[in-house]
C-alpha cells in the first residue's frame, strides 16, 4: 500500500527537477518562474500528504495560503516582465541589471 | 491495489511532466508540460482525500495561472534559441546537486524521521466526511485572520499588476508635467533671420 | 450635611480635564488662535478647580475614596495599579493646586501675551497641573513616582521655555540633573518599599509598617546596618530634598527663575516644590516609626531654612530673593514634618502656596511694567504707578513675615512652637538646634521680604529714564488673579485655624482625621496644648511675632529712612557680605568638586573609548571602518542571479537534511 514516504519521494523528485531547471534556464525568466511553480507544487504535495497521514486539516489550509501567494507572485512577476519587455524589448536576465551597483 | 496503481500512474506522469518542463526547448511546450504536471498532482491530491484542493489546483492553476503564462509568452517576442545558449553548461553541476538533494530526500523520507506518528497507510475517510466543509470550518474560524490577509494580498496583487501594465491611450491628450518642466529654450524658440 | 459617596467620574475628571486641554492645545496649538488656546486650557483648569472644591466640601462632610481604576503593569508578583486615595490630606492639596493653577492660567493670558510660544506655554502648564494632581491623588507609590517625574519634566520644559536663551537652557538642565540625583534616591525608596512590603499601595504598606517595625527588619548597606524603615524613609527623603530644594540639592531652585514668572509662581513656589513636604506627610505612618529619618528631616529642613534666609538677605534680583525665601520656607515645612507636626507643615504649605504665588505674580507684574528689569536696585517708588500690585504685594509680604492676622502667621507660629515642644529621645540637640534656626530665620525672613518690598516700591526712584514712560498698572487679567490670591494670603490662615480646625492637637479629631498618623509620644501639638493657652492675643507673648516686627523695623530703617546705611553695612561686614552674595559658594563648590571631575571622566571616556577604540581603533582602522569594509565584501554576495540564490538555498536544505539524518 502507499505510505507517506512514497508521496514524499514524489515531491522530492519534483523539487529536485525544479532546482535543476533553475540551473539550466538561467536566462529565461519565464522558465525560472515555472521552475519555482514546480518547487511550490512539490511543497504542496508534501503538505497535503502530511495533512492526510497525520490527520490534521491545518496542512491543507497552508496549501491554500501557498496557492494564494504563488498566484500573486505569478501575476506580479509576469506584469513586471511585460512592462520590462516594453522598455527593453528583451526579457533576458542579463539585461535586467539596472539596479546592480 | 487499484490505489497503488493510480498512485504509480500519477506519480510517474507528474515526474515525466516535470522533466518535460525543465528540458523542453520551446517555452510553450514547457507550459503545456507544467499543466500536465498539475493535473497529475491534482490526481495525487484526490488519492489523499483532498478533493477541494485538487479541484482548486486545476481551477486556479490550470485555469488561471497557466493561462496567464501563455498570454505572457504569446505577447512577448521571445528569442528562444538565444536563450538556450550554453543550455547544458551547468547541467553537470545542477544535475549533481539535484541528485545529491534527491538522495538526501529519499534517505530522509525512508528512514522514518518524518513518518513518526503518521498512519502507516492511507486510510480513507468515510463518504460522509466532506473535505470542503472541513476546510471551511477551520479556515473561517481559526485561520480567519490569515484568510483576510490573503484576500488583501490578492487585491494588492491585482491592483499592482494593472498599475504595472496599464498604458494610456495613444490618442488621448495628457499633460506631461516633467516634460513641461524640463523644457529648454532651444526647444521652443527658433531664431530666424529677417 | 449627609455623607455621600464620591463620584468617581468627577474624581477622574479633575486630572483628566487639564490633560485633555494640554493635549488639544499642545498638538493643535499651531492651528488655534491665542484666544482659543487660553480659553481651552484656563477653562478646563477652572472647571477642575470647581470640581475640586466640590469634592473638598464632600470630604469635609465625611466622605472619602480609596480604590483602583485599572492596572498599570504586572510582572509576576509586582503589580502596579492606577488608583486614587481621596482623603482630607489629598483634598487640601487638590484645592491648593487647582486654585493657584487657575489663577496662574488667567495671569498668564496677560503676562505671555504676544509670545511666539503662547499655546505651547499653556499646554505645558495644563499638563503640569495634570501631573501634580496625579501626584497628590494617587493611591500608591508608583502613581506618586509618575507624578513626581512628570512634574519634573514639565518644570524642565518650562524653565527652558525661552530656549533661545542660553542661560535658560543651562538652568533647565541644572534643574533636571540635580533633580535626577534626588529622583534616584526616590526610586530606590520605592523599590525598597516593594521589596519589604510586597506591595506599592499605601493602604497595604501602612498596615504592615508596625509589624515590620516590631520585627526589626534591617538591611546592611555599605557596612552600615539600617533598619528597613529608616532606609526607605531616608531614600525617599533624598527625593524630597531634590524636588523641594533642600540643602545640598537646593542649587537648582534659584536658577530656575530663568523661566517665565508664572512658572516661578506655580511650579517653583506653590506646587511642585512642595511635593516633598506632601510626600513626607502622606507617608507619615512610615516616618513616624523611624526616629533617625525624622531627625534627618528636621536637621536638613532647619539648615535650609536658616541658610537660604541668610542668602536672601543680600540678593538683588527680585525673583531670586523670593526664590531663596521659598527654599527657606520649605525648610520650615520640613522641620514641621520632622517634629511630627505634619498638620502644621501642610497648613504652612497651603498658606505659603497662596502668599508666595502672590508674591511671585506681583513681582512678575512689576517686572512686566519695568520692561523685564529684575534688579531691585533699578526700581523704587513704583507704588505711585501700580497701586494694586503695591497693595497685594504688601499683603503677601506681611503674610510671609508672619504678622497676624495674615495667613503666614498662623502656620509659621504653629511650626515654631511645635518645634520648641518636640523632644527627640536619642538626638536631644536636634530640637534646640531647629528652634534656634527657625527663630533667627523669622527675623531674617521679615527683613529680606521688606528689604525687597521697600526697594521696589519706596526708597529713591532709580528707574531708568527710558523705562519710565512705560510704567503703568498691569491689565485686569493680571490684577484679578493677584486680588484672588491676596484673599487667600489674608484669610487662608484664619480659615484654617478657625473653620477647618487644622491646628487641633489631637490630629484624629481635627481637620486631618485619619489621613495623618502621629504616635502619641511624638505629638508636639498635644504637649503644646497641655503647656500653654492658645488665646486670641496669645501671639503678643510669642517670640516669633516680636522677631518678625524687629525684622520689618530694621528693613524700614535701612531701606526707607536711612538709605545710605546698607552700603556702609555691607562695607563693614566685608567678607561675610561677599560670602552671602555668592550664595555660600555652593555653585563654585559643585563646579570644582562635582562637575569638573565628571567632565574629566567624560572626556577620558570619549577619547579612550569613542575616538580610540571605535573610530580609529585597535582592530584594523577601528570598529567603524571594519564594519564598513565587511559590508562592502558581503555586498558581492548579492549577485541578482536567481540560480545563485537557489544554490544557496539548496546548500541550506542540504545541511539541514544532513543534520536531521545524523541526529534524527
Amino acid at each position: 500500500m502507499v505510505g507517506l514516504s512514497e508521496y514524499l519521494i514524489v515531491a522530492a523528485a519534483l523539487f529536485s527537477l525544479g532546482v535543476i531547471g533553475l540551473f539550466l534556464n538561467r536566462k529565461n525568466v519565464i522558465a525560472i518562474l515555472m521552475c519555482i511553480e514546480l518547487m511550490l507544487l512539490a511543497v504542496n504535495i508534501n503538505l497535503v500528504a502530511f495533512s492526510h497521514f497525520l490527520n490534521d486539516i491545518s496542512g491543507q489550509i497552508f496549501v491554500f495560503f501557498v496557492l494564494t501567494v504563488a498566484a500573486c507572485e505569478v501575476a506580479i512577476g509576469l506584469a513586471i516582465l511585460v512592462s520590462f519587455y516594453r522598455l527593453r524589448r528583451s526579457i533576458e536576465i542579463e539585461d535586467i541589471n539596472t539596479l546592480q551597483g | 491495489m487499484l490505489e497503488t496503481a493510480f498512485f504509480n500512474l500519477f506519480a510517474g506522469l507528474s515526474i515525466f511532466a516535470g522533466l518535460g518542463v525543465v528540458l523542453s526547448r520551446n517555452t510553450m511546450h514547457a507550459v503545456m508540460f507544467l499543466i500536465f504536471c498539475f493535473f497529475n498532482a491534482a490526481g495525487l491530491f484526490f488519492l489523499l482525500d483532498a478533493e477541494f484542493l485538487g479541484i482548486i489546483l486545476i481551477l486556479i492553476y490550470v485555469g488561471a495561472v497557466m493561462v496567464l503564462f501563455m498570454f505572457a509568452i504569446m505577447m512577448l517576442e521571445v528569442n528562444v534559441s538565444k536563450m538556450r545558449d550554453n543550455f547544458l553548461q551547468y547541467l553537470p553541476l545542477g544535475g549533481m546537486i539535484a541528485v545529491i538533494l534527491m538522495i538526501e530526500f529519499v534517505a530522509a523520507s525512508t528512514t522514518g524521521v518524518f513518518t513518526e506518528g503518521a498512519k502507516a497507510t492511507a486510510e480513507h475517510l468515510a463518504m460522509d466526511v466532506n473535505n470542503t466543509k472541513e476546510i471551511g470550518q477551520v479556515l473561517y474560524t481559526k485561520y480567519l485572520l490569515g484568510f483576510e490577509i490573503a484576500a488583501i494580498i490578492l487585491l494588492v496583487a491585482l491592483v499592482g499588476a494593472i498599475v504595472l501594465t496599464i498604458r494610456g491611450r495613444k490618442d488621448a491628450k495628457y499633460q506631461n508635467i516633467s516634460k513641461q518642466v524640463n523644457v529648454r529654450r532651444e526647444d521652443r524658440v527658433r531664431k530666424v533671420s529677417m | 450635611m449627609e455623607v455621600t459617596a464620591l463620584n468617581t467620574t468627577e474624581l477622574l475628571a479633575i486630572p483628566a480635564l487639564p490633560l485633555l486641554a494640554a493635549l488639544l492645545v499642545g498638538l493643535f496649538g499651531w492651528a488655534l488662535k491665542e484666544k482659543l488656546s487660553h480659553i481651552i486650557t484656563s477653562g478646563s483648569v477652572i472647571l477642575s478647580a470647581l470640581l475640586s472644591i466640590h469634592i473638598f466640601t464632600q470630604v469635609l462632610a465625611g466622605a472619602s475614596f480609596e480604590g483602583n481604576f485599572w492596572t498599570w503593569m504586572v510582572a509576576g508578583d509586582f503589580v502596579v495599579p492606577v488608583g486614587m486615595m481621596i482623603d482630607r490630606l489629598t483634598v487640601i492639596m487638590m484645592i491648593t493646586v487647582t486654585i493657584v493653577s487657575a489663577c496662574v492660567h488667567i495671569y498668564t493670558i496677560g503676562y505671555m501675551h504676544g509670545d511666539p510660544g503662547y499655546s505651547r506655554f499653556f499646554s505645558y502648564i495644563s499638563a503640569f497641573t495634570f501631573s501634580m494632581l496625579v501626584l497628590v491623588m494617587g493611591n500608591n507609590f508608583f502613581t506618586l513616582f509618575f507624578g513626581w517625574e512628570a512634574v519634573g519634566l514639565f518644570s524642565y520644559l518650562l524653565i527652558g521655555f525661552w530656549y533661545k536663551r542660553e542661560s535658560a537652557n543651562y538652568a533647565a538642565m541644572k534643574a533636571f540633573i540635580v533633580n535626577r540625583i534626588g529622583d534616584f534616591g526616590f526610586l530606590v525608596g520605592v523599590l525598597g518599599v516593594w521589596y519589604f512590603f510586597g506591595s506599592v499601595e499605601y493602604t497595604v504598606v501602612f498596615a504592615k509598617v508596625p509589624e515590620l517595625f516590631a520585627q526589626h527588619a534591617s538591611l546592611s548597606f555599605m557596612g552600615w546596618e539600617f533598619s528597613a524603615i529608616t532606609f526607605i524613609c531616608l531614600a525617599l527623603f533624598i527625593g524630597a530634598m531634590g524636588k523641594s530644594g533642600q540643602v545640598p540639592l537646593h542649587v537648582w531652585l534659584p536658577d530656575s527663575m530663568e523661566g517665565p514668572t508664572p512658572i516661578s509662581a506655580l511650579i517653583h513656589a506653590a506646587t511642585m516644590v512642595t511635593a516633598g513636604v506632601f510626600m513626607v506627610a502622606r507617608l507619615s505612618p512610615m516616618f513616624e516609626f523611624s526616629e533617625v529619618a525624622l531627625a534627618t528631616v528636621v536637621v536638613v529642613g532647619a539648615i535650609t531654612a536658616w541658610m537660604c534666609a541668610t542668602i536672601g538677605l543680600v540678593q538683588n534680583d527680585i525673583k531670586r530673593v523670593i526664590a531663596y525665601s521659598t527654599c527657606s520656607q520649605l525648610g520650615y515645612m520640613f522641620v514641621a514634618c520632622g517634629v511630627s507636626a505634619y498638620s502644621a507643615g501642610i497648613f504652612h504649605l497651603m498658606t505659603h502656596a497662596y502668599f508666595k504665588a502672590l508674591l511671585f505674580l506681583a513681582a512678575g507684574s512689576v517686572i512686566h511694567a519695568v520692561l523685564a528689569q529684575q534688579d531691585i536696585r533699578k526700581m523704587g517708588q513704583l507704588r505711585k504707578y501700580m497701586p494694586i500690585t503695591y497693595i497685594t504685594m504688601l499683603l503677601a509680604a506681611l503674610a510671609l513675615s508672619g504678622i497676624p492676622p495674615f495667613a503666614g502667621f498662623f502656620s509659621k507660629d504653629l511650626i515654631i512652637e511645635a518645634t520648641m515642644m518636640r523632644e527627640f529621645t536619642e538626638y536631644g540637640w536636634v530640637g534646640s538646634f531647629a528652634s534656634f534656626a527657625l527663630l533667627t530665620g523669622v527675623f531674617m525672613t521679615a527683613f529680606y521680604t521688606f528689604r525687597m518690598f521697600f526697594m521696589t516700591f519706596h526708597n529713591s526712584d532709580r528707574v531708568e529714564p527710558e523705562t519710565k514712560a512705560h510704567l503703568h498698572e498691569s491689565p485686569k487679567v493680571i490684577t484679578i488673579p493677584l486680588i484672588v490670591l491676596a484673599l487667600g494670603a489674608v484669610f487662608s490662615g484664619m480659615w484654617g485655624v478657625m473653620y477647618l480646625d487644622i491646628a487641633n492637637p489631637e490630629i484624629a479629631k481635627g481637620f486631618f482625621g485619619t489621613s495623618l498618623f502621629v504616635l502619641d509620644a511624638h505629638n508636639p501639638l498635644m504637649k503644646l496644648a497641655e503647656h500653654g493657652e492658645h488665646g486670641m492675643f496669645h501671639f503678643l507673648l510669642g517670640m516669633p511675632f516680636w522677631l518678625a516686627v524687629g525684622g520689618i523695623s530694621l528693613a524700614y530703617v535701612m531701606y526707607f529712612r536711612e538709605t545710605a546705611m546698607p552700603a556702609k553695612f555691607a562695607k563693614a561686614a566685608g567678607p561675610v557680605y561677599t560670602f552671602l552674595l555668592n550664595k555660600w559658594y555652593w555653585d563654585e563648590f559643585y563646579d570644582k568638586y562635582v562637575v569638573a571631575p565628571v567632565r574629566c571622566l567624560g572626556t577620558f571616556l570619549w577619547k579612550s573609548g569613542d575616538l580610540a577604540m571605535i573610530d580609529k581603533g585597535v582592530i584594523h582602522r577601528g570598529i567603524v571602518d571594519s564594519i564598513k569594509d565587511g559590508a562592502a565584501r558581503m555586498r558581492a554576495l548579492q549577485t541578482g542571479m536567481v540560480f545563485h540564490y537557489a544554490f544557496a538555498m539548496v546548500i541550506g536544505v542540504f545541511g539541514f537534511l544532513t543534520y536531521l539524518l545524523l541526529n534524527g
